[in-house]
């Protein structure tokens, strides 16, 4: 296994003294183009994580370390460079007055030349499908177009981790899929870690790994699969799992074990032909 | 969605005057400001005039759209109009209105008044028409540049104001959203005593207010997350250029300045 | 209270460069004590035609009832404040609206608005954060230090708090955690049922028009596109698919089984134990039934 890109160790965290700890000693990690999904019911401390990993907060014990580097005020700069992170409401990021100046702000702040700037901006409006949008106002794009802009704003500066805080939460479906799918193609056409910090189960499934918090807790950690096999437990704990698993479930009260237990329509329909077979 | 127009709100065109130089735009602006105020014949106001009709004519947006929108404006006109006619008594009495004298010194005022303010406001509105507030912003900065040199923030200043003008179509939005839901609560904005309608403002203030405070740390710390940390060392996508329309201009303006003052008496 | 429109048209900014046409020629009528659910994607006049459901818009052409109430073009309506009591509007984010100092004023907000007495105001508080499931001795705190979720209860107990006879709910549960959707959703068909209300739904879950209406009406461009009960659209998976609609998962699934394994299903509604209960059967034949 490659060494991870970004390590927590035994990292407290709470907003202010004398209120409770968000974490205490918190250990995980995130690998060099691993795709990781962080779940758990509204205050279980995910968002934090996120705005831990690139130095928006800072622990107050432990340490975290992003490309071996230890996350610190000297350091910070560089590692925003590495990690980018589109946060929750499309328009609270939205800075430029139109899409070419947003995509264009993190590149000035970073100092990148004119001509590069110009070329970067191309190059990342293509990644995202908005190309034709590039001169467009904020509010003539929908919220779904909006994301792909920040997509596109974090690309420029050519990170090597994305953060997806929550950043699908208010698209309507349409804006929801357009995300999932830039997301896909990204993956396809470089290496880049993904983290997404989500509700949507469906986002959930396509990850390398989930991580699910509970009260400032990692309550489990493994492949999608792994994690909805636990359908009662996560019941338990307010989180649900697609209805395709708990179709798969369902099934087994009448004898009929899938193996392996399915997560998506594709993956039911290819593990029940063994049923079929019999017939 | 607004129902309501602004005064010289921004119609995306692909003009002459849509793609002049926002500093051509705002210098010529700025003078012609001035020179309005020199004027004081027939013929100096007939060419500020011709120069005014022939900008709008050039912008191609239709006289009745910017007509509409100068709607608030027509009052004031006709106020400043009237005024002057029944104040001033000067030459001769050329007729009476309900027995009151009208002198001819009146009217020649009256209008050229009104006709001064009016040209005026529709000038600066071509300002506003046909240049995104964004370019407006990158002209301003470019021409403030020299005050970087006294410690004056440019830079920030330029930025807040860019910030604000990228914000003011989302806060108008939310202000209409929040409007309409305490309107389903049962306020009145429109009608009942001033007191009252006074009041009615606060259920729409507060919570506008509250939203623009988040919406500003939340934007704060996005604009942190993509390596904002003050001006230094940043570098610039927009460029401005003049190019040979806006020399033209330019020239062309200077000609009716020089014109202004040799044929004002 | 029965709600028809007949031909409504809007306009937004006619007569300018900015002129968009949000809603075409609307015919439909929704029954009285019914739940109705208007889909369409972003942008196909869901929100422009609630608001004519309580006055906030008037039609730029055509005719909208609700109940006794009539709003159409070149028409003041004197009797809107009246229509707004009656018909309650649950925005998106409701909790954008919170404006007092306490809980307990900003739901008193709209009955003294509509100048209920201050008992009857009294009565009605209680009953709607027993509805919403907030706890009394809150009622003096804050609504800007609860939480989101907190605050979008407090936001629709002062629509609720209006007792209002026509409850129009738009996407009440966007950004909400899973849990919580589903505790808001029940909540509004409890109430639905329990006062008799008419409810209209805009939602973008397709999840929550198949469990919770009785009428569906989809828009697609400021059109009426189709209408029908849930189980009459949502057979319709390539009708739907044509505006950027999907199908809810459950039938997508049973549609899929179907077709891949030539079995019959015939989705009316069933849960999903009920579902694996015929697939099992149908796929393994009769030997190991339990």
């Amino acid at each position: 296994m490659e060494k991870s890109f970004v390590t927590f160790k035994d990292v407290s965290f709470r907003y202010q003294e004398e209120q409770p700890w968000i974490f205490n000693g918190l250990n995980i990690s995130v690998n060099r183009n691993e795709w990781v999904a962080i779940i758990g019911h509204n205050g279980s401390g995910k968002s934090t994580i996120a705005k831990l990993m690139n130095g928006l907060l800072f622990p107050q014990e432990g340490t975290i370390s992003v490309d071996q580097m230890e996350l610190q005020d000297e350091t910070i700069w560089d590692i925003r460079k590495k990690i980018g992170m589109v946060f929750q409401n499309p328009d609270n990021q939205f800075v430029g007055t139109t899409v070419m100046d947003d995509v264009a702000f993190g590149l000035e702040n970073h100092g990148i030349p004119r001509e590069e700037m110009k070329r970067r901006i191309k190059a990342s409006l293509n990644a995202v499908g908005m190309i034709d949008y590039i001169h467009h106002e904020p509010h003539r794009l929908s919220g779904g177009q909006k994301q792909r802009i920040a997509i596109a704003s974090v690309l420029a500066i050519a990170p090597e981790m994305i953060i997806l805080d929550e950043a699908t939460a208010m698209l309507d479906p349409i804006g929801r899929k357009e995300i999932m799918k830039t997301v896909h193609q990204l993956r396809e056409q470089r290496d880049v870690s993904i983290v997404t910090i989500t509700h949507d189960l469906n986002e959930v499934t396509y990850a390398d790994r989930v991580i699910v918090m509970n009260k400032g807790e990692v309550w489990y950690e493994g492949t999608p699969r792994e994690v909805f096999a636990k359908q009662r437990q996560l019941d338990e704990i307010g989180l649900g799992v697609p209805l395709v698993t708990q179709f798969a479930h369902e099934l087994k009260r009448y004898g009929m074990e899938l193996e392996p237990e399915p997560i998506n329509q594709k993956e039911l329909v290819d593990a029940l032909w063994k049923y079929h077979s019999t017939m | 969605m607004n129902n309501s127009m602004v005064i010289g709100q921004y119609v995306p065109g692909d003009s002459v005057v849509h793609h002049l130089d926002p500093r051509t735009k705002i210098s010529v602006i700025f003078f012609f400001v001035i020179i309005v105020f020199f004027a004081n014949s027939m013929l100096s106001y007939g060419l500020l005039t011709v120069f005014s009709l022939g900008a709008v004519f050039m912008t191609k947006i239709p006289f009745s759209y910017i007509a509409k929108g100068l709607k608030p404006i027509w009052f004031i006109i006709i106020f400043t109009f009237l005024l002057h006619v029944f104040m001033t008594k000067e030459g001769e009495v050329v007729f009476e209105l309900f027995s009151y004298p009208i002198y001819s010194g009146a009217l020649v005022q009256g209008v050229s008044i009104s006709l001064r303010f009016f040209l005026l406001i529709l000038v600066t509105s071509l300002l506003t028409l046909t240049t995104t507030p964004i370019a407006i912003t990158d002209a301003v900065e470019d021409m403030l540049h020299v005050l970087k040199k006294v410690r004056f923030p440019v830079h920030e200043l330029a930025l807040m104001m860019s910030i604000s003008l990228r914000f003011i179509p989302t806060l108008m939005q939310e202000a209409e959203k929040i409007s309409k839901a305490q309107a389903s609560r049962g306020v009145d904005f429109r009608t009942g005593p001033l007191k009252e309608r006074i009041q009615a403002i606060v259920p729409l203030l507060v919570p506008l207010f509250v939203s623009a405070f988040k919406r500003a740390e939340e934007l704060a710390m996005a604009m942190e997350a993509r390596g904002y940390q003050g001006g230094e060392g940043r570098t610039k996508l927009r460029e401005l250029k003049l190019e040979k329309k806006d020399y033209v201009t330019l020239c062309v303006f200077a000609f009716v300045l020089i014109g202004v003052f040799i044929t004002r008496n | 209270m029965e709600i028809s429109f007949d031909n409504v048209s809007y306009i937004y900014q006619p007569g300018t460069p900015f002129e968009h046409r949000a809603l075409h020629q609307l015919t439909f009528t929704i029954p009285s004590q019914s739940f109705v659910a208007v889909i369409g994607h972003t942008g196909s006049g869901k929100s422009t035609l609630i608001q004519h459901l309580n006055g906030l818009l008037t039609p730029t052409s055509g005719v909208a009832r609700i109940g006794p109430y009539v709003l159409q073009a070149g028409e003041k309506n004197k009797d809107l404040k009246s229509l707004r009591e009656q018909v309650g509007v649950v925005f998106q984010y409701p909790e954008h609206q919170l404006f007092e100092e306490t809980i307990k004023k900003d739901i008193a907000f709209g009955p003294a608005n509509f100048e209920v007495r201050q008992e009857e105001i009294e009565r009605r508080i209680y009953a709607a954060i027993d509805a919403v499931g907030i706890q009394s001795d809150m009622l003096e705190r804050s609504p800007f230090d609860l939480s989101g979720g907190q605050m979008r209860r407090v936001a629709i107990a002062g629509v609720l708090a209006m007792e209002p006879r026509v409850l129009v709910l738009d996407e009440p549960t966007a950004g909400l955690d899973p849990k919580g959707q589903q505790e808001i959703m029940d909540m509004f068909y409890n109430l639905h049922q329990e006062k008799q209300l008419t409810t209209v739904l805009v939602t973008h879950s397709m999840e929550d028009a198949l469990a919770y209406a009785d009428y569906i009406i989809v828009m697609d461009q400021g059109e009426l596109y189709k209408e029908g009960t849930p189980l009459e659209i949502f057979l319709q998976p390539q009708a739907l698919n044509k505006v950027g609609l999907e199908v809810p998962e459950i039938i997508s699934l049973s549609s899929t089984l179907e077709k891949e394994y030539g079995i019959t299903i015939d989705y009316k509604k069933q849960t999903l134990e009920e579902l694996a209960e015929m697939v099992a059967h149908q796929l393994k034949g009769r030997a190991t039934h339990e």
